[in-house]
């Protein structure tokens, strides 16, 4: 199958990516590649197996008690970030 | 208004609730879940979504969720599964929330809800999955949004009900009992001022006979009863002009703004929606066993239902009354402790804590558990009506005042002079005067106006200060105005 450019521009609009309009054509053909490799995994005979949820299937979820482990360490954690202000991240403006 | 039918329009609600667990730390990492810290002083690596991390589920989480799925009778998967929901925010750092999707832990259940005309209503659940909270956003700065991520990873379940409400007041009804419910078990503080319980609400109109729904609009932002039922009602309105005016409804989210008492479109969130969830591959599949439903069971209290009907046949309270009394676990046990005092009259003790005590708390804004008034206080005045110390009404006075000032009943009555005449001579020396004095009255009474003797009745109450025995005082009265 071939991706349509409007397509490729949803895609990359759903991951937040930029594209130039010369770059489409090239996402389209690899993307489309991908596509035709999960074709062939369609014609796989899956019928009677029930899916997996995680390759793992003999192991479970452990579970952890309920307890305060993570001491606070926001000066740590926020020399990392761009720009802080009282305590808080400051991101670029996200209108809703 | 029932609101099931507005000009030939049907209703229909879904409800989404977010209800926050009452863990200690977070479904996924060890930071704390307390309401109020200092931004970001309660997120730790995993909630900051930095790589390399592995998410570690809170075993507390999955009882609280089990829990709940066992007080609605539903099925309760065996093995369930984490799926990632992927959008971009700022206030979720690793650019999916970690969610369940087609394996939600608890499957599909069932809620009766008592509507105001008394009847009860079965409303389904579809599901309840568990699931992270996101973090906080502000708005405020100029060019940027600040962001507190203490919120995000807290242990939410997501309750989502079947299309099966057909007017505002039966969603804030069923609302109200799923509020009820998980305080109850204990496994949500149900405040929703602080965002713990909240909810989004499906809206679509039909024709009235039509099978087929009418196209939904989901709105967000209903953080009080209240808000649910004014933003549905707008919102319904809005559907119908819009659909009588010849126009399609569009499918989309809207925000309720409670200042402007209106929804409107939330359109940008919209074009996103496209949440491609998957399997989370940090996360293997949940299995809960036979051993571990059956000790989550053995911890259920007893449930809202199973108390009201024990209050109607206990008590003998009407269904209004017990539900009233057990919408607080915390109200009912104030209750029970005060009806254990006066065994002689349940009914009288629910009036005064539904009439007088619930009228104090609200004016000054207390709940019951910050009740001035001990059960033991509480139930010596009604013990003082009981007994024939002071009449109702006077009750009522020593009421307030030990409200306001703190005292015993029996030393509001002792110093206020508020004890029942209950002496017959006493009473009758009163009466004699008031006869002797309005002998027009008498008169009159005698040649048959009937009505009169509640002027005998009130003129007596007012000589004696309110204090005759109403009960005696009626007897002398007819007595003595006999012919």
């Amino acid at each position: 199958m071939s991706l349509t450019p409007k397509q490729i521009e949803r895609i990359a609009h759903l991951a937040r990516l930029e594209l130039a309009a010369e770059e489409i054509p090239a996402y389209s053909d690899s993307l489309s590649r991908i596509f035709g490799l999960v074709d062939e995994l369609d014609r796989a005979q899956t019928a009677g197996i029930e899916p997996m949820a995680h390759p793992l299937e003999d192991q479970v979820q452990r579970l952890r008690a309920d307890a305060i482990t993570s001491p606070n360490a926001r000066d740590l954690y926020q020399q990392n970030a761009p720009q802080v202000d009282g305590g808080l991240y400051l991101v670029p403006k996200v209108i809703e | 208004m029932s609101g099931v039918e507005q000009g030939g329009w049907e209703t229909v609600i879904g409800l989404e609730i977010h209800t926050q667990l009452a863990t200690k730390s977070k479904i996924f990492s060890g930071s704390p879940t307390a309401y109020g810290a200092e931004p970001n002083t309660q997120a730790d690596l995993v909630d900051l979504g930095y790589p390399g991390v592995l998410p570690v589920l809170n075993a507390e989480a999955v009882r609280m969720a089990v829990k709940f799925g066992l007080a609605i009778g539903a099925v309760i998967t065996r093995r369930s599964v984490f799926a990632r929901k992927n959008y971009f925010y700022p206030d979720l750092p690793k650019g999916y929330q970690i969610s369940q999707y087609e394996l939600p832990i608890v499957g599909k259940g069932v809620l009766d809800v008592m509507l105001e005309d008394g009847t009860v209503k079965s409303i389904g659940v579809t599901r309840a999955h568990l699931e992270e909270d996101a973090g906080k956003s502000q708005h405020e700065g100029v060019g940027v949004s600040a962001i507190d991520l203490n919120r995000a990873g807290t242990p939410l379940i997501e309750i989502v009900s079947e299309p099966d409400m057909r007017s505002a007041k039966e969603a804030v009804a069923y609302m109200k009992k799923i509020h009820t419910l998980v305080r109850y078990l204990g496994i949500c503080d149900g405040n929703m001022q602080e965002g713990s319980f909240r909810c989004d609400a499906n809206v679509s109109v039909r024709r009235k006979g039509a099978e087929k729904f009418g196209t939904r609009a989901e709105l967000k932002n209903l953080n009080s009863f209240r808000f649910v039922e004014r933003a549905i009602n707008i919102e319904v309105a809005r559907q119908i002009d819009i659909l009588e005016g010849g126009g399609t409804v569009v499918q989309e989210t809207r925000l309720y703004d409670a200042d402007k008492d209106e929804t409107r479109s939330m359109r940008s969130k919209e074009e996103a929606n496209d949440y491609r969830y998957f399997p989370d591959p940090d996360l293997l599949p949940v299995v809960v066993g036979e051993d571990f439903i059956d000790a989550v069971r053995a911890t259920l209290p007893e449930l809202p239902d199973a108390k009201a009907q024990r209050f109607q046949s206990q008590y003998g309270l009407s269904a209004y009354d017990a539900g009233f009394l057990i919408a607080s676990g915390e109200m009912a046990d104030y209750y029970e402790a005060v009806a254990a005092l006066v065994p002689s009259d349940a009914k009288l003790v629910a009036n005064w804590v539904m009439g007088e005590l619930s009228a104090a708390l609200n004016k000054d804004g207390l709940d019951i558990t910050q009740s001035r008034l001990s059960a033991a206080q509480f139930g010596a005045l009604l013990n003082r009506i009981v007994d024939d110390t002071v009449s109702g009404k006077l009750a009522k006075e020593v009421f307030e005042a030990m409200w306001a000032e703190g005292l015993e009943a029996d030393v509001v009555i002792e110093s206020r002079g508020l004890k029942q005449i209950t002496d017959p001579a006493a009473i009758g020396a009163v009466i004699d005067e008031i006869i002797a004095a309005n002998p027009k009255q008498l008169a009159d009474y005698r040649s048959g106006k009937d009505k009169l003797f509640g002027f005998f009745v009130g003129q007596t109450m007012k000589a004696t200060g309110g204090k005759a025995n109403p009960v005696l005082l009626n007897d002398l009265l007819k007595q003595k105005l006999a012919p």
